[in-house]
């Protein structure tokens, strides 16, 4: 590969911007993408310095990249590290949106050619020409590729104009926006303004596009790339199952294209490399198209000219690395230099599929039960799963079970049809089961009709199993085909066959999956990487892999990891985090690891990551086949976060070996009853706590307890339907409104803390020796999701009792345990007494920002002792001690700005999407850049507040904050009325100024505002907090939040921003 | 659109004893052929009308086939040329603005036999393993005699079979093209497909397509200004008469004053036969490329075409004065050789396309010129 070198002159230090926090439209992809980027630059010999404040990445570890920046993702913060690292080259274009932003960021402001940068891969140039909507049509009509009549407005009334001529729906797209923020479709006029005024505030150059709609017509994406001299292919191309008007990070997706002739696909193909070749891309670029399927009219929609969330997904579906040849290109290499990993041939081919692929995105509505469902131009999902079939119903199936939501009874179809939202794919399913036809659902839904055949083809067979007696031979392999799990099965047929009956007369007729291999090339090359896949056929080309049983010797272990499935709100990138470093541990000590995972976006399901990768579904079915395949020496269910250790009960009943915590330390820790046992016997206090069957039961709890109190369903995770509850009228409604409880489903009942401070504890254990890696304190008081709370490492205000004691109850909780692994805890502390709230006897959402905080790979070291090894405890010790000189924070970041209609204050339910790690030697600066990375920007100005009735003794504090960084006060009468200078606000609609005119009008920078508890909705708050987050100003509902804040700002203002690579903290 | 349901029983044989059994679609009747995989996941219309298929068994390896049914436009030639057809699904719906038949109805009717229901990718692992090798595929709605079916799988030698005589016209045809200034073709029937007739129509030629034995001087009366030599099915070494014809088409490459250097381009079987014509060799491949997505690289600008190809054999030895022009960039077998003194232009591929990449359609734009000059 020495080609490259003599068409351009070799980088020696590269930087790499990262995406950040994971939002809505943004996920772990671009970790998954950037990390291949990182490797396919070092194995070059290139120094890599990479930049990314999201903790939980994989790229920012320290065998990834040289120079590891987690730091703050602003034009400052990079410029100050150009002026220190000198590198000669940016690679901008594996960071998604924001990385590709703040790249343009860089070569706007002269910062590149300042320092004498290159950019590598396709240039600013062409990012502008891509990205611009007004140059890309021009560059398209040049070119003769067609695109929708649209028009780049700048105001409402060029935007009337427009639609005044065209007519409604019209789909409005703000420029340089991620997931389509800010964007939507207009039917009239009303919505039109509304939109238009959004999107005006969401561009990035004040500019955006209203073009007509082409509701309905088919929409597909290419994935090319294009080398330096000019060679260009199709990576992959998909096609939407829902037509136009539904964003692609929205749709059900399938790879390759169904409903395509090759005469069709050849006119979008070559649209899509001329489009590729004017806009000059050197790596990869993702082009939307659509086809009027009726006419074979077709129009560009958009590209984009870097790695995205559909070329990841590209890159799992045929196995071909994007983002490794898109750098090696932004090198210089030719395509046929570039050699594909899985053959061992040249990068220089078309794939083939010989399978189908099918994505589907999953949605955080269960989080949100007053955000509309429905689906549309703007995204909306959290995360995604994607599964691999022989046949499209396989596919479907099993991508449909891989995605773990509950789906909600008694679906009325056309509630879901159109417009569309995330229960439409069951909708259609119900509607076939209720005997609607193929043509009637086409009619109201545009999708194609084979598609819907197919959807349909599903019902029929689900008849056939429900009418028969007896489930012969036959009839199981055409379901097993048609990816039915052995549970529907069960359910379908209604069969006093539980799950395990069916399993056993699948097995009683000899139907055994397959597992076939993802190989590029439709099995023509023979492939070298183990990526499979189930199927019913006859060729298992999974052979166990060497050390089964019957091997033995040194190198003859191996372990199986099970993922944690899509990203969702309470389980995100961190468990990929924790099992790709379980991979990397197992690695390092020779072991195989198996991962079973089905989320395409992560470094996880990248076929270098493990030994073998099984993308499957995480169903009990699933995994046990694939374990029943391999045999291994055991199974790790603690990293997957719920989704795995859910699975640990059955796997161990199925005799399967769960390696680390046993079953009975899982039990104890998860059962409320026996864990009250364990913690009176071990001295643990616990807030006072009790179990309601009934509405009556509830409110006598209540009073014995005494409110305020914390009320639960027993069944759920991740805080789900959690409240903090202050009044016997309150339990009430949240008993008849919230909760369906019975014998069976208790709620349960905790006494609730409050001005107490919350903090967990991270620790791994062999058993014996324990190490705890750190007590970490919540900024804001106990009652909001920890997954939600402002985090510090090291703690700040528990004393040295305070922390001896959480040591002691954390080394006697693992040891009765018999903690083997991870284990993280959650106490309160209020006025010098701990009281333990849960332990969760697995990896949790903070295991890689404490491991980043303290710089020591707690997993790795979790995965050790799982397979045998001891811990060091003494010299782990020392080392952290190193770290106790630097104070790192964690922050979050909200969805709030795309799920319109939901209230932002925060309570024990979860609702953060992703993370940020700020690092400081003192804490303000930390807390500083973790708010800073998670996006809050305090521009000066005026700030507003109102603050509920227990806080606003603290107002006149925060107001002289205020006042001393320069803010003009403004607030509600009741908080602000006794303090000088500053200026009462009338509640809404009742005088001038009035509370939304002062936001709207862009006075207000900066609103605090704590909600009354109960969280009613249409409350003069809930609408200050909602314009609040339209105006895109920070709204800090905290008061804890807000005086850190504050301060910290206020520290800000003595010196400058200080960055510092990692290993310098 | 929907096929009603049909079950048929269908059994694979291949010589080697693999036997599968699946589910029988299109015409109920026994086939023989050498069992070969195409790799394009799209165009199987195009791919069953290819005449270059002539005797084989043809398996796509995507496993969803007759999504989009038949329609008129598509077809590379007047019916279905492979002896039998392999799939893992048969699609019993289709949807397409254009379709007009089902895959199972266009199958029936051209009393093809197909296959579905197997571990197609099983058949492929196993013939990249072992090499193409001939098979029996018979569909029937009685009980098949396996048996009986592998002592016939045999009997065939794929490449004893002169299958060119069997896809060749018998009859001079004329395309006359729109354009003012006209180029005149011969095109030498070996089994064309269609988008070579219309590519070079497209481009301003009169083609006159002829059987694949005419004479060369009957050729020559035709007064060509270029010479193209077609696809086709079977082993190119075989084809004696053809080597001859056009060492006599070309002369001594016009040295003599005896021909003219009259442009020749050869695509598939006829860039083979240029190379056995003038002293070069062939040899079989293990198990062919058939696809639409392999990378072949011209030599001098390092462009690479991703191209269609569907060939069992390859030019091993190019002959002398002709140099390699393109090769392929997996396996760096020859793709393209052309000889200035003979003023030739072959390829291994397919520029015509149909179905596959149209990377490739600049070749003919190269022939246009070799034939001003």
């Amino acid at each position: 590969m020495d080609g490259a070198a003599g068409r351009m002159e070799r980088p020696k230090k590269v930087l790499v911007i990262g995406s950040g926090p994971i939002v809505i439209g943004q996920s772990a992809e671009f970790d998954y993408s950037g990390t291949q980027a990182c490797r396919a630059l070092r194995e070059e010999g290139i120094i890599v310095v990479l930049v990314n404040s999201n903790p939980a990445t994989i790229q920012t570890d320290k065998d990834i990249a040289d120079r590891i920046y987690i730091e703050p993702l602003t034009l400052e913060v990079l410029e100050k590290i150009i002026e220190k690292e000198k590198p000669d080259a940016l690679l901008g274009t594996v960071g998604g949106q924001t990385g590709l932003n703040l790249s343009i960021g860089l070569h706007e402001s002269g910062a590149l050619s300042k320092h004498g940068i290159r950019f590598l891969g396709t240039d600013a140039k062409s990012i502008e020409l891509a990205e611009s909507r007004e140059s890309f049509n021009r560059l398209m009509e040049k070119i003769g590729i067609p695109i929708l009549p649209g028009r780049i407005v700048k105001d409402f009334i060029s935007a009337k104009k427009f639609a005044d001529s065209n007519g409604y729906p019209l789909i409005i797209r703000p420029s340089f926006t991620l997931g389509g923020t800010g964007g939507g479709t207009a039917y009239d006029e009303e919505e039109l303004k509304r939109i238009i005024e959004l999107a005006l505030r969401m561009s990035a150059t004040g500019e955006t596009l209203v073009e007509k709609s082409i509701i309905g017509w088919g929409e597909f994406e290419y994935e090319v790339v294009r080398d330096p001299i000019g060679n260009s292919e199709i990576i992959c191309n998909m096609e939407n199952i829902d037509p136009m008007g539904v964003h692609t990070g929205e749709s059900i997706v399938v790879a390759p294209s169904q409903t395509l002739s090759d005469r069709d696909h050849q006119v979008l193909r070559d649209a899509s490399l001329k489009i590729v070749d004017a806009i000059g891309i050197k790596g990869s670029c993702n082009v939307q198209l659509a086809m009027n399927q009726e006419t074979g009219e077709f129009v560009v929609i958009e590209v984009n000219p870097r790695l995205s969330r559909s070329s990841a997904l590209a890159s799992k579906a045929t196995g071909y690395p994007i983002a490794r040849v898109a750098t090696k290109i932004a090198l210089g290499y030719r395509l046929d230099e570039i050699k594909n990993a899985i053959t061992g041939t040249s990068a220089a081919f078309e794939p083939a599929l010989d399978y189908v692929i099918i994505k589907i995105p999953r949605w955080p509505f269960d989080k949100f039960p007053k955000t509309p469902r429905t689906i549309g131009t703007q995204m909306k999902s959290t995360g995604e799963v994607m599964a691999i079939g022989r046949t499209f119903e396989e596919a479907l199936n099993k991508a449909l079970r891989s995605l773990e939501i509950k789906v909600p009874k008694d679906i009325v179809p056309d509630e879901h049809l159109f417009p569309p939202t995330d229960l439409r794919i069951y909708a259609l399913l119900e509607a076939f089961r209720k005997g609607r036809t193929i043509e009637d659902l086409n009619r109201i839904t545009k999708i194609n009709p084979w598609f819907l055949a197919r959807i349909h083809n599903i019902i029929e067979i689900e008849k056939r199993l429900a009418s028969e007696k007896r489930i012969d031979k036959e009839l199981m392999l055409e379901a097993k085909r048609a990816g039915f799990s052995d549970a529907q099965i069960a359910t379908i047929t209604k069969s006093k066959d539980s799950e395990l009956g069916i399993r056993a007369l699948r097995k009683s007729f000899g139907i055994l999956p397959t597992y076939k291999i993802v190989d590029s090339c439709a099995g023509e090359f023979e492939a070298i990487t183990p990526y499979y896949y189930s199927t019913y056929e006859q060729e298992n080309e999974a052979e166990a892999t060497p050390g089964s049983a019957s091997v033995t010797g040194a190198n003859s272990r191996k372990v199986v990891i099970i993922g944690s499935g899509p990203i969702r709100i309470g389980q995100g990138i961190e468990f990929d985090y924790c099992c790709s470093h379980a991979a990397f541990a197992l690695r390092e000590m020779s072991i195989r690891s198996i991962m079973i995972n089905n989320n395409p976006e992560t470094v996880s399901t990248d076929f270098d990551s493990s030994d073998r990768l099984y993308f499957e579904p995480l169903t009990f079915e699933d995994v046990l086949n694939v374990i029943e395949n391999e045999s291994p020496e055991g199974v790790i269910v603690q990293l997957g976060g719920q989704t795995s250790i859910n699975l640990a009960e059955r796997l161990h009943e199925a005799k399967i070996n769960i390696l680390g915590t046993k079953m009975d330390g899982i039990d104890i820790a998860e059962d409320r009853e026996r864990f009250r046992a364990l913690a009176m016997k071990l001295g643990i206090k616990q807030p006072r706590n009790e179990t309601a069957r009934s509405e009556e039961e509830a409110l006598i709890a209540a009073n014995k307890i005494g409110y305020p109190i914390v009320v639960r369903p027993s069944y759920v995770i991740a805080g789900r339907g959690m409240e903090i509850v202050y009044s016997d009228e309150e339990l009430r409604r949240y008993i008849q409104e919230a909760v369906d409880v019975s014998q069976k489903r208790p709620v349960l009942i905790d006494k609730y803390l409050d001005n107490a401070i919350e903090c967990e504890i991270d620790a791994v254990s062999d058993g014996e020796n324990i190490f705890i890696g750190g007590i970490m304190e919540h900024i804001e008081p106990a009652g909001i999701h920890s997954g939600d709370a402002n985090i510090v490492l090291p703690s700040m205000r528990l004393t040295e009792i305070d922390k001896a004691t959480l040591t002691k109850h954390t080394n006697d909780l693992c040891k009765a345990l018999g903690i083997v692994g991870c284990v993280n805890i959650q106490y309160v502390v209020k006025e010098s007494e701990v009281y333990i709230l849960e332990t969760n006897p697995r990896a949790s959402r903070t295991m890689p920002f404490v491991s980043k905080a303290i710089g020591i790979p707690m997993i790795k070291l979790a995965t050790r002792a799982m397979v045998g090894e001891k811990i060091d405890a003494g010299s782990l010790e020392k080392k952290h001690k190193a770290s106790e000189s630097r104070y790192a924070v964690k922050s979050v970041v909200f969805p709030f700005l795309k799920l319109i209609g939901t209230d932002i204050a925060l309570g024990p339910e979860m609702r953060s999407t992703g993370e940020t790690m700020g690092l400081g030697k003192d804490f303000e600066t930390a807390y500083y850049k973790a708010l800073l990375a998670a996006g809050i920007k305090i521009r000066p100005g005026a700030a507003f507040l109102s603050l509920r009735d227990e806080d606003k003794s603290k107002a006149p504090k925060i107001a002289e904050l205020l006042k001393k960084l320069g803010f003009s006060v403004y607030g509600t009468m009741g908080t602000v009325g006794s303090i000088e200078n500053a200026i009462p606000v009338a509640k809404i609609g009742a005088g001038s100024p009035d509370p939304l005119e002062l936001i709207n009008s862009g006075t207000v920078t900066l609103v605090i505002n704590t909600p009354t508890k109960g969280g009613k909705a249409n409350t003069d708050g809930f609408r200050i907090r909602r314009a609040s987050i339209q105006m895109n100003i920070p709204c800090i509902t905290n008061l804890n939040t807000a005086y850190e804040l504050l301060k910290a700002l206020e520290e800000q203002k003595k010196h400058p921003l200080e960055i510092k690579a990692f290993d310098e903290y | 659109m929907k096929d009603e349901k049909q079950e048929l029983k269908a059994a694979l044989v291949m010589q080697d004893g693999t036997i599968l059994h699946g589910i029988g679609f299109g015409a109920k009747t026994e086939a023989i052929g050498e069992l070969v995989f195409n790799t394009s996941m799209m165009g199987y219309q195009e791919a069953l009308t290819d005449p270059s298929y002539g005797g084989q068994i043809l398996l796509m390896t995507y496993p969803l086939i007759g999504n989009y049914g038949i329609n008129k436009q598509d077809s590379e030639s007047g019916r279905i040329h492979p002896a039998g057809f392999v799939v893992r699904c048969a699609s019993p719906d289709y949807q397409h603005k254009d379709s007009e038949q089902s895959l199972h109805g266009f199958l029936e009717s051209n009393n093809v036999p197909g296959i579905q229901g197997i571990d197609t990718r099983f058949i492929v692992r196993h013939i990249r393993d072992k090499g193409v090798m001939p098979a029996i595929l018979a569909v029937s709605d009685k009980e098949l005699d396996t048996k009986k079916m592998l002592e016939k799988s045999r009997s065939f030698d794929y490449s004893a079979i002169d299958f060119v005589s069997k896809v060749s016209i018998k009859k001079t045809q004329i395309h006359q093209s729109n354009a003012r200034t006209k180029k005149r073709v011969a095109l030498i029937d070996y089994g064309a497909k269609g988008n070579i007739v219309r590519e070079l129509v497209s481009r301003g030629c009169e083609v006159h397509i002829v059987p694949y034995d005419t004479p060369s001087s009957d050729i020559r009366s035709i007064k060509p200004d270029g010479i193209m030599l077609s696809n086709g099915p079977g082993d190119p070494a075989i084809l004696t008469g053809a080597h001859k014809t056009i060492r006599e088409l070309s002369g001594d490459g016009g040295k003599s004053g005896n021909a003219s250097r009259i442009p020749i381009f050869g695509i598939c079987l006829g860039h083979q036969l240029l190379a056995h014509a003038f002293g070069g060799d062939t040899y079989k491949l293990k198990f062919g490329h058939r696809g639409s997505n392999h990378a072949v690289i011209e030599q001098e600008s390092k462009r690479i075409s991703i191209t269609t190809q569907n060939h069992g054999f390859a030019v091993g030895k190019a002959p002398e004065g002709f140099e390699v022009t393109h090769i392929n960039v997996n396996d760096k077998t020859i793709e393209g050789m052309s000889c200035e003194e003979r003023n030739i232009l072959s390829v291994q591929y397919h520029p015509e396309a149909c179905p596959g990449p149209h990377d490739s359609k600049y070749l003919f734009d190269r022939f246009m010129e070799m034939m001003e000059d």
